[in-house]
């Protein structure tokens, strides 16, 4: 079930440095959120901390809060993986699981936490999140062979499968089409346009036609300069900030009169 | 046109660098060749005088028979064409086959603390004292496993515990350097897609680092295997001489295949003074050189078997 995110005055801190200063924003549920904004100015960071995978890197920590549906996903007693099973994330390139086959990569997220499944499940769940992802048509003949040997945009929807074979209420997208032909690149806006039927959606883009077509809302980041910390300048409905954004930082940005 | 050549926006090719590439390639060539030198002759030396044994029967006459296995030197002396390794080819498989029980485990898991878990000083220190280790000559690992069993058991402590403890100091630091290498060439990006899925890190590290490292890791773990099983001094220290089987780690010397081919080679020929008894005077050093052989044939066995397993571990990409 889609949830809705509210982020109240949240910085995000690598050791002593600020990455990340003061953004709030709210992403309504079933809805696909865009973050653009230059490289370095922190939105990928700030999309990390929405499921508490920036917490991988040792010294990273955040100040402020974030809320789905109201909880606190940085209180002292909610456990981060538990956090990343109700936020999935899907990364900038393709990493299905090298050791597993197409069908293993799907259940992974059951089967990495030694939860048993009976074999009419786990095939009931590799053909859903496989109809889910777009790709069951290209594969369901050949789930035994290794993830790898598929194409990169096969292997992307393959990962997009394995993130929703869990049943997340919020997916993040890190680039995840910016390893991709164009194509793919369609094939997974496509299935972006589906899955917020079902999630709420978080997708960093550094292409902002794709911003335009796939996202409701969109969120602009920008950095003074380095060594500053990344900023949210303005965020609104993807229209009003491609058409007449009220920043002139942003109007640069988008008018490619930036830098 | 066949006296002036063509002019070449690219120039041409010159005769130094004509020559230079036809050197380098010479000498890299002669290098190899120079390599290859001593590893065949050793393996001819060894198949051709460590099959002599093989070829003379309980009877001294000349055929090919394989007793040698399957006898211990329980009552052979002097000349006697009887005697062989079975008791130690167990002693060196129990020993080692022990060996690894004891490092695997430690080597792994220092391994594992060294990449995935450990930070500033206590990490550089685990990987520094990890250096310092593999330095170790091996009689002074001998010493130290016996020297602690004086301590622990009395002194005159040699079992193939002893040995086997001793083995492991020798056999931790190499399974420590090679898997923590294996674990290194592992993508970041597979834990992170892992840990995105909400998967603890414990079952990450288990499940998709080390899974994704087995292969390699086996390769490390033979490679320690292959560099402990050829090892004499500490044996000798540890474990002893034996005449006969003792499949009893705990209890007991055991016969081990490097000190067997010390034993029977530091016999020298035997005298043969009874004209009634088969007596065959180079016989000791026909033994010393058909253990050899069989060492080497079980590490190469050893090295084949864990060739057969990583390669059903390892990542696939076929189609």
């Amino acid at each position: 079930m889609a949830k809705r995110i509210d982020v109240n005055n949240l910085n995000v801190f690598y050791g002593s440095f600020m990455a990340v200063e003061d953004v709030s924003l709210a992403i309504e549920p079933n809805s696909v959120t865009a973050l653009i904004g230059p490289s370095g100015c922190g939105k990928s960071t700030f999309l990390r901390t929405l499921n508490r995978m920036h917490e991988v890197i040792p010294g990273a920590r955040v100040e402020g809060e974030v809320l789905m549906d109201g909880t606190n996903l940085y209180d002292s007693d909610i456990d981060p993986v538990a956090v990343r099973r109700h936020v999935g994330m899907v990364f900038q390139r393709p990493n299905p699981f090298p050791t597993m086959s197409i069908a293993e990569n799907v259940v992974a997220g059951v089967k990495l936490n030694s939860r048993r499944m009976s074999k009419g499940d786990t095939e009931d769940m590799v053909e859903s999140s496989l109809k889910g992802a777009n790709l069951w048509d290209e594969v369901k003949d050949r789930l035994d062979k290794p993830g790898s040997s598929l194409s990169g945009g096969q292997q992307q929807r393959l990962c997009i499968a394995r993130a929703i074979a869990i049943k997340p209420d919020v997916l993040l997208m890190d680039e995840p089409c910016s390893a991709l032909d164009p194509i793919s690149t369609l094939a997974i806006e496509d299935l972006i346009q589906e899955l917020k039927t079902n999630y709420t959606i978080v997708i960093v883009t550094h292409n902002m036609q794709q911003a335009a077509r796939v996202s409701e809302k969109t969120a602009f980041f920008n950095i003074a300069g380095s060594g500053k910390p990344g900023k949210l300048i303005e965020m609104n409905d993807t229209t009003t900030i491609f058409s007449v954004p009220s920043e002139k930082a942003t109007e640069d940005y988008i008018s490619g009169r930036f830098g | 046109m066949a006296t002036t050549a063509a002019y070449s926006p690219l120039g041409t090719l010159s005769t130094r660098r004509r020559f230079t590439n036809r050197l380098m390639s010479s000498l890299v060539y002669l290098a190899f060749a120079v390599a290859l030198i001593p590893l065949i002759w050793l393996s001819v030396t060894v198949v051709s005088r460590g099959t002599d044994r093989f070829m003379v029967d309980s009877k001294g006459e000349r055929h090919l028979n394989f007793d040698f296995l399957t006898q211990s030197m329980r009552g052979v002396f002097g000349g006697m064409p009887e005697g062989g390794i079975y008791h130690a080819i167990i002693g060196t498989l129990l020993i080692t086959l022990a060996a690894t029980v004891i490092s695997v485990p430690i080597g792994l898991l220092t391994a594992i603390y060294i990449v995935e878990y450990g930070t500033g000083k206590l990490r550089y220190a685990v990987r520094f004292f990890v250096d310092v280790m593999t330095g170790i000559p091996s009689i002074v690992a001998g010493l130290f496993a016996y020297a602690l069993f004086a301590i622990l058991f009395g002194p005159g402590t040699k079992t193939g515990v002893v040995g086997a403890v001793a083995l492991s100091v020798l056999m931790i630091p190499v399974v420590v350097r090679a898997s923590e290498e294996m674990l290194r060439l592992v993508p970041n990006e597979l834990r992170e897609a892992a840990y995105a899925l909400g998967v603890p890190k414990w079952l990450t590290v288990l499940k998709v680092v080390v899974r994704t490292a087995f292969a390699g890791i086996t390769t490390g773990v033979t490679l320690a295997i292959a560099r402990v099983i050829g090892e004499t001094a500490p044996l000798l220290i540890a474990v002893g001489v034996a005449d006969s089987l003792n499949t009893n780690l705990t209890n007991g010397r055991m016969m081990t295949l490097p000190v067997y081919i010390v034993s029977e080679w530091r016999k020298g020929d035997a005298v043969c003074n009874d004209p009634t008894a088969v007596c065959i005077p180079q016989i000791t050093e026909y033994r010393a050189w058909a253990a050899a052989l069989v060492l080497i044939l079980i590490v190469m066995a050893l090295n084949l078997i864990a060739r057969l397993i990583s390669k059903y571990f390892s990542p696939k990409t076929g189609r």
